[in-house]
């Protein structure tokens, strides 16, 4: 029994920490932007293309010779970083996803920076709801691109060999050798740590990021200081992107990107930062991991015996009693957003 | 022996450290007109809004005609006869002068919720005509058809005032309803209020302007950093030390 | 005494009367002048005006209408297969249900405003969808959809004498078959009273209630209404008239799938009714209208007709040409949705509409009477 309830939190984290990773970015948008980004899901989408994309670069290939078939001269496909580099040249290939962090921070960097400064930003003093729409707009336009160039089907990113395998997780806590855990998705959780570990320390120790976090509590005094906020939008915006699309770009091997993914993880999201308390980064984060583990319990067969279909509606369900019971969300600031 | 419509007992309002109101004990006497003056922060606007169901006190409970008013909310203690002209005018920007006049007057005759959807609201001569009437009380008629949001900062307050008087409340709470007006529409505000005030209707009203005090006022009561400090008559109030002290040695008065 | 509607506004209907009974005849020269087509421009009308009964008044922005489409358009499958063909039962029926799926859920989604009640509809949507795909399958026969198929029960058809034919019955009204131009006429006419429903609801007293609370909710609280019924009527009136779109269309065309349910339907209805004037009354039809033509046209292009569309170019040019427009056409079509989308929003928030009554008002001042001009520009 316990074997099953670690195992279901373990299930839990890896789409939890996703959440996380995608609230996160959500609420400092919102924030300190005041900006509601439907557009989110897509850079978490994109960022999952960014790790094909460079996928497909490194394994740009040359034909040749297939040795293996001898009575015809027949030809293969072989990556240029195999015929320059031999084995080295196929680790690279074989570890693209994590590297395609190389690719995807500054390309997401750029597309946040200037989606910021081109579309964005003249959306702040804009109503909400208008805010809502031209980001939907946007979505849609990023994901029709996508599924433009790189087709409709969803593109397998295979984990590196060495951490394709499960995790033997039963022995390293004690409990015995039945529960085994795939390393990638492991990865991923501590990666998300890192990440939002990197995010917090950098709005806490910096002064950047304390300015950041001025603005997120009062952006007209800051604006009145002096402080060029219009600039550091922008960061924070492009800081949101990358969050997203690197969290996109490291989930690549767990679920094959197709470019449907953003819409799926944006209303999730949404659901997450309701949850966690809009406005509130570290509720978001919370609400993240719990909802992950949340929906992974309800996807246990046990449950669905009793009630079936619970895994589907249970996050929607978890938001609807959170928001009778407990409006604000878990960590949110009261009178926020209340009818 | 004149029926206290208005009951505030022993409210206490605190905001994080800041006491905005301390055991504040007041009786509206129906039919009266009651100012309440005080410097700056000392309560008044926190008090009104007690009243008018924004805000609920810490402490203590408001009555109105014998019934608790202190937790309902806004709507229902409109419904029991209040009406509030706030310190910004609240109005309805993209509605017509006409329609924010007539809006208050459909709550009134038809309740908090009642669904008209076939009806047209042109077919309702009797309602237009009251707000027709107040619009023209209040010296708006040559406005009746334009945007409410395209009024001055002085007609939208007059608006307000016509929106609450639509409705022929037992209690009008004004919150400085001559804050920011000329010399002239000051005298037209204190004419209508004189005139209100003939037809029986019950006021409370927060000023600075003394001239508005003394012209309408039964009793003043004087707030100080969210302490009654003095109540009485007009005269009395003038007189009173505490009171000068409290506006900086009288020189207001 | 009860005064009738203005003579303006009849004036209005029977202009828009016209004009919709006799759409085959005027809009044939652009290629639009058959049944498939018009139905669509009528029942997406419908649609659109009632989301505006929502949006438009309130400025309550719903992103999941597209499950009342989709409770409509299963209750009236439903309809059909245990009871009878005929579509009047199935529409009223789809109204009825779709109006109580809109109370359940904007009950709990109004207990919100802004961006947090938006997100709620969008979270209850998605959620009808995954029932309906996987969950509810019973129901709703998940991915597959349901059709009429041999052997449905037809109650009421068989009480009545009907017998089961060769061929699968087709949906009438009281015995008119209504494939082709019949179906097209049964919608049209059900959108005159659709509109003239509206009508009457944004004249009303209640649609005046519903612009104040789009106004200055809050306000309306310290004049002494309870806001939260009004707008869960809106709501539950702009679910309904999103059940009936929906039962239209099974009426039109009888299979229905969760895919009816997506989100993209949801977003679409958005965008018709601010292309074409968000709280207008024309506004959303004529939006409705526009979207669909321009699908339909979109849709029917792909890169070697653009191909030969260019020819006269020379080659190369001919076929960059082609090529970048072709991401545009075909099953391309979604992505110029979302051009046109963004555009919108950016450039022209009042819609079509608004943008004819400037260049109206330009070339003949009017004077707004005390009811206002028969098109309220929103509040924002």
């Amino acid at each position: 029994m316990l074997d099953a309830i670690v195992l279901q939190i373990l299930n839990g984290l890896d789409k939890g920490s996703a959440y996380a990773l995608i609230a996160l970015g959500l609420t400092l948008v919102f924030g300190t932007l005041g900006l509601v980004n439907f557009a989110h899901g897509a850079l978490f989408m994109l960022g999952a293309f960014c790790a094909v994309a460079f996928q497909n670069l490194l394994t740009l290939s040359t034909k040749v010779k297939d040795p293996s078939v001898t009575f015809f001269d027949a030809y293969k496909d072989e990556p240029y970083l195999k015929t320059w580099f031999g084995d080295a040249g196929q680790t690279i290939i074989d570890y693209s996803a994590p590297l395609s962090l190389i690719l995807t921070i500054p390309v997401m960097l750029a597309i946040g920076l200037v989606m910021e400064r081109s579309l964005v930003r003249f959306f702040y003093r804009r109503s909400h709801a208008e805010q809502i729409l031209v980001t939907f707009g946007l979505a849609i336009v990023l994901q029709e691109i996508v599924k433009a160039v790189f087709g409709a089907n969803p593109i397998p990113v295979p984990a590196p060999p060495a951490f394709a395998g499960t995790a033997d997780i039963g022995t390293w806590i004690g409990l015995g050798s039945g529960i085994v855990y795939p390393w990638w998705r492991l990865i991923y959780f501590g990666f998300s740590i890192a990440v939002i570990a990197g995010v917090f320390s950098f709005l806490r120790f910096t002064t950047y990021g304390m300015v950041v976090r001025a603005g997120m509590r009062d952006r007209e005094t800051v604006g009145l200081l002096g402080i060029d906020i219009d600039r550091r939008f922008a960061v924070v915006f492009g800081l949101a992107a990358v969050v997203a699309g690197s969290a996109g770009a490291i989930y690549a091997p767990i679920v094959s990107p197709d470019y449907h993914l953003g819409m799926e993880f944006l209303v999730l999201s949404f659901v997450v930062v309701v949850v966690g308390g809009m406005g509130s980064l570290a509720g978001a984060v919370l609400a993240g991991f719990l909802l992950g583990i949340l929906q992974s319990f309800a996807s246990m067969n046990e449950v669905k015996e009793i009630i079936p279909g619970i895994d589907q509606v249970i996050l929607y369900l978890a938001a609807v009693v959170v928001l009778l019971v407990r409006p604000r969300g878990l960590l949110g600031r009261a009178g926020l957003m209340e009818s | 022996m004149a029926n206290v419509l208005l009951r505030v007992a022993n409210v206490g309002k605190h905001f994080g450290g800041l006491r905005a109101l301390n055991a504040i004990d007041l009786d509206i006497e129906e039919g009266k007109t009651r100012a309440i003056i005080g410097p700056n922060g000392s309560g008044k606007s926190t008090l009104l809004n007690v009243c008018v169901g924004r805000l609920r006190p810490d402490s203590g409970m408001v009555t109105f005609d014998g019934r608790t008013i202190t937790g309902k909310p806004p709507y229902q203690i409109n419904q029991l006869g209040i009406a509030r002209v706030f310190q910004t005018p609240e109005i309805f920007p993209a509605l017509s002068v006409l329609e924010n006049v007539l809006i208050p007057a459909f709550a009134k005759r038809d309740g908090s919720f009642r669904i008209r959807a076939w009806e047209a609201v042109v077919g309702e001569t009797e309602l237009r005509d009251r707000a027709v009437g107040t619009i023209e009380d209040i010296g708006l008629h040559d406005r009746i058809a334009d945007e409410a949001g395209s009024l001055s900062r002085g007609d939208k307050r007059r608006l307000e005032l016509a929106m609450s008087l639509v409705q022929q409340p037992r209690l009008l709470l004004l919150d400085e309803p001559t804050a920011g007006m000329s010399r002239l529409d000051t005298n037209r505000t204190i004419d209508l209020l004189k005139k209100i005030k003939e037809r029986g209707m019950t006021k409370v009203i927060i000023e600075h302007d003394m001239h508005v005090v003394f012209s309408l006022a039964d009793r003043v009561t004087v707030l100080a950093q969210g302490r009654i400090i003095a109540d009485g008559t007009p005269d009395e109030v003038r007189g009173d030390p505490k009171v000068q002290e409290a506006y900086l040695g009288g020189a207001r008065l | 005494m009860r005064a009738l509607i203005g003579s303006r506004d009849a004036i209005l209907v029977a202009v828009l009367a016209a004009a919709v009974l006799t759409m085959p005849f005027w809009l044939a020269p652009i290629g639009a002048g058959y049944p498939d087509l018009l139905q669509r421009f009528a029942i997406y009308g419908i649609f659109a005006i009632g989301f505006n009964i929502l949006f438009g008044l309130t400025g309550y922005l719903s992103f999941g209408h597209a499950a009342f489409l989709g409770v409509g358009s299963y209750a009236t499958m439903w309809s059909f297969k245990l009871l009878t063909m005929n579509a009047l039962p199935a529409i009223l029926l789809s109204a009825v249900l779709a109006g109580v799926a809109a109370a359940v859920i904007g009950f709990f989604s109004l207990k919100r405003a802004g961006i947090y009640f938006s997100i709620l509809t969008l979270a209850f949507a998605q959620m009808s969808y995954n029932l309906a795909y996987s969950v509810l399958t019973p129901i709703t026969n998940g991915e597959t959809g349901l059709r009429v198929i041999r052997g449905d029960p037809h109650i009421l058809d068989r009480a009545v004498g009907w017998q089961e034919g060769d061929s699968l019955p087709n949906p009438d009204f009281f015995g008119l078959n209504l494939s082709g131009w019949a179906g097209f006429y049964f919608c049209a006419v059900v959108l005159i009273v659709a509109f003239v429903i509206a009508l009457r609801i944004t004249r009303s007293p209640l649609g005046l209630t519903l612009r104040a609370i789009k106004s200055n909710q809050t306000r309306m609280g310290y004049v002494g209404f309870h806001t939260r019924p009004y707008t869960l009527a809106a709501f539950v009136i702009s679910g309904m008239y999103a059940g009936l779109a929906g039962s239209l269309l099974v009426v039109t065309d009888p299979l229905v799938g969760a895919e009816r349910m997506q989100w993209t339907a949801s977003g679409e209805v958005v965008l018709m009714t601010i292309l074409g004037g968000v709280g207008t009354l024309t506004g959303p039809l004529i939006g409705a209208a526009v979207i669909k033509y321009f699908e339909n046209v979109f849709s029917s292009f792909n890169e070697q007709t653009l191909q030969q569309a260019f020819s006269f170019l020379p080659e190369p040019l001919a076929t960059a040409t082609a090529r970048i427009l072709g991401l545009f056409v075909g099953s391309g079509w979604e992505l110029t949705l979302g051009v046109v989308f963004m555009l919108v929003v950016i450039f022209q928030p009042q819609g079509i509409v608004h943008g004819a009554g400037r260049i109206g008002r330009a070339v003949r001042p009017s004077s707004a009477g005390p009811n206002g001009p028969v098109e309220r520009q929103p509040a924002e």
